[in-house]
């Protein structure tokens, strides 16, 4: 194959082609012709501001480095490429999670049962996951309030009536709403993923209140959110081995989506814009080098006027 | 003869005046391409607005959820929230470029045209303001109070003028309806400021590159500025779609996902980043008075500029010493930017304060150097 494509091309794809543009450029360069006084200066000039500018750097990292949180490592997600969409049997795999453990403390009060469909679930799985719930309605004809079983329109349940009511059962912390908890936290998803994984015993010195817990990724050290994912924590319904790490990932791909519903959406749509904006770009710029191409060729001469 | 429709119809002429015959330095370089783009991020923002209105709810217990509303149910409404958002940045981007254009070729001897160009920085910068208190997130309503607390320093007043533009006694409902009424107001008068703007500027025609008169040789506007105005739209679009569809929340602040409440102060409270050296510049000058003196006149001082900078020639570039010092003064803004962004500790707060000094210098120190290259120059 390799020998065939040589035939056809022969040897042409070892050539450069850019030799007389590369030659072009710099026969248009002015350099040469600077003084050794301009060349030392402006060497100079460059070298002190490349110094200040390494100098400022290595100031920054080194205040940074002294902070008393840990920064979550960056992880390669799935669908951290620009045209990669989110693992979808991750994000099922993640609902469960949320469903099994996190749903006991935490609402999700922004996602309807609807917005599984075609995401996770059929729509029948995502009906009989909605009546799994008894969603409160009404007034009924004769005024009352009643129960009856979720809707695919009906939101996700909180745990708790209210705020108040949160606090009174964890302690006085208030566990957060997680529909935006990706995109409310520095570091995203890869800090969701260290702060479920990075529970370890507290070091010397530091000091944890009743019904606190160390997390080196949390501000401040001390987390009133026990450590939730442990091995063999639950059991997968697709059977893969619910490893500690392999929840935490799962959990942060579903948090990731529950962030952002329309993130698949918004890839296919840069594919797009990426095809269309490059034609049209190179169609406009070709016209407008074509309109430019009399005025950038004329001559002007000077004729003085004869006497 | 019959004359051009174009040219006699009295509402077709004022479009032919100012988009195809206008007469046009030939020698304009694409510095001059971000008047006509500034003109698109302003449409950008007034439509993209016009819809995210139509499902915003101004009141403090609805414009978090009304906001993700959007987002989630409406249909891309995540992308027009997102192009708004976004759209600023690239506003700003233009806005610093196209003044530093103005800088850098002597724009400001339009005078006109540029005193009615720092006015509308200073209103698209009000409008920024506002619209960013409005998803009601936390930095959203920090932001909101810790700005709005700047006017308490002004003597005798300040706490009434504050408490007036609350509407009560702290950053409430009444302050979410009325930012939104002005959000919603300001575009059209900078609008109108637009309009006056170009107005001035076609009485004289465009500065261009060497500063000179260029009478001897104009281009009509159309095909040539048409042609290559579109070219940079399209680039700049692309940009702004890039960065809307690939990383559309980089630009902003994780806190303000997190629904505005009174009683959780964020640790670093900052505003967006094309505000974060004029925040660097008040959070420098240790007292509050003094430094929301500096943080209007780091913008006002645009307006001096005119009558402080006399030179024999136009542009910078025939003035290596200003040109070095404009570079520096590039750099300061971007080592402000950093430094708004930084906390309030060492050695961040006297870089800060340095910076502060250079910032000032520069407007300074610049006419004095212009006039002692003319005198080396001119000398006899």
């Amino acid at each position: 194959m390799a020998a065939s494509v040589g035939r056809i091309c022969r040897a042409g794809l070892l050539k450069s082609p850019h030799v007389p543009t590369i030659n072009q450029f710099s026969s248009l360069s002015t350099t040469r012709e600077w003084t050794k006084g301009r060349k030392a200066l402006l060497g100079t000039i460059g070298m002190l501001a490349g110094g200040a500018g390494a100098l400022l750097l290595a100031l920054d990292r080194s205040v940074r480095a002294s902070d008393l949180e840990l920064h979550p490592p960056k992880h390669v997600w799935s669908h951290s490429g620009m045209f990669s969409s989110l693992d979808h049997a991750s994000v099922r795999r993640g609902y469960e999670v949320y469903k099994q453990v996190c749903a006991a403390c935490h609402s999700m009060r922004f996602i309807a049962y609807r917005n599984l469909v075609g995401v996770t679930h059929t729509e029948e799985e995502a009906k009989a996951e909605a009546e799994e719930q008894m969603v409160l309605d009404g007034p009924n004809e004769q005024g009352e309030m009643f129960k009856r079983p979720g809707k695919l329109s009906d939101y996700f349940p909180s745990p708790y009536p209210n705020e108040e009511a949160a606090r009174a059962a964890n302690n006085g912390a208030y566990p957060p709403d997680l529909s935006y908890i990706v995109s409310a936290r520095h570091g995203g998803e890869d800090y969701i993923f260290a702060l479920l994984t990075g529970y370890c015993d507290a070091p010397a010195g530091v000091v944890l209140r009743e019904g606190q817990y160390f997390n080196p990724y949390f501000p401040g050290g001390a987390i009133s959110m026990a450590q939730a994912l442990y091995n063999e924590a639950m059991e997968y319904t697709d059977g893969t081995p619910a490893t500690a790490s392999q929840l935490a990932k799962d959990i942060s791909t579903f948090l990731k989506w529950t962030a952002e519903p329309e993130h698949d959406d918004r890839k296919k749509m840069l594919m797009k814009a990426i095809g269309i904006f490059s034609f049209l770009m190179a169609i406009t710029y070709y016209i407008k080098r074509m309109k430019f191409s009399t005025l950038k060729t004329r001559k002007i001469e000077f004729r003085p006027k004869e006497k | 003869m019959k004359m051009n429709l174009r040219k006699t119809h009295p509402l077709i002429k004022i479009l032919n005046n100012s988009l195809i015959d206008l007469p046009t330095p030939s020698n304009i370089t694409t510095m001059w391409n971000f008047g006509s783009l500034l003109g698109l991020c302003l449409m950008i923002q007034i439509i993209t607005g016009l819809f995210l209105a139509m499902h915003y709810c101004p009141n403090v217990d609805m414009a978090f959820n009304s906001v993700a509303h959007i987002c989630r149910n409406v249909n891309y409404g995540w992308l027009i929230r997102t192009l708004h958002a976004n759209g600023a940045s690239f506003f700003f981007i233009c806005l610093y470029i196209h003044i530093g254009r103005g800088i850098y070729y002597s724009s400001y001897y339009l005078l006109e045209t540029w005193m009615i160009g720092v006015t509308i920085f200073f209103m698209v910068m009000a409008t920024a303001f506002l619209g960013y208190v409005l998803p009601w997130g936390q930095m959203s309503f920090w932001g909101a109070t810790v700005i709005t607390n700047l006017l308490s320093a002004i003597p005798y007043l300040g706490t009434s003028i504050v408490q007036w533009i609350w509407g009560g006694f702290a950053v409430d409902n009444a302050t979410l309806t009325r930012f939104f009424s002005f959000h919603f107001l300001l575009p059209f008068i900078v609008s109108a400021l637009v309009i006056m703007h170009l107005l001035f500027l076609h009485q004289t025609g465009s500065n261009n590159p060497l500063g000179t008169k260029s009478n001897i040789d104009k281009i009509p506007f159309h095909p040539y500025f048409t042609f290559k105005d579109i070219m940079g739209m399209l680039v700049m679009t692309f940009f702004l779609v890039f960065l809307t569809l690939n990383t559309p929340y980089m630009l902003g602040d994780p806190d303000n996902f997190i629904p505005a409440n009174p009683l959780v102060t964020p640790v670093h409270i900052q505003p967006e980043w094309y505000f974060l050296f004029a925040y660097a510049i008040l959070r420098s000058i240790p007292n509050k008075l003094g430094g929301v003196i500096a943080l209007v006149m780091s913008i006002a001082i645009l307006y001096i500029i005119p009558f402080t900078n006399k030179k024999k020639f136009s542009s910078t570039q025939f003035y290596p010493i200003n040109k070095l010092l404009f570079w520096s003064m590039f750099t300061i803004v971007v080592l402000l930017t950093w430094i708004g962004a930084r906390p309030v500790e060492d050695p961040y707060i006297l870089t800060g304060q340095l910076l502060t000094i250079l910032y000032f210098f520069y407007y300074l120190i610049n006419p004095i150097m212009n006039k002692v290259w003319d005198k080396m120059i001119f000398f006899n």
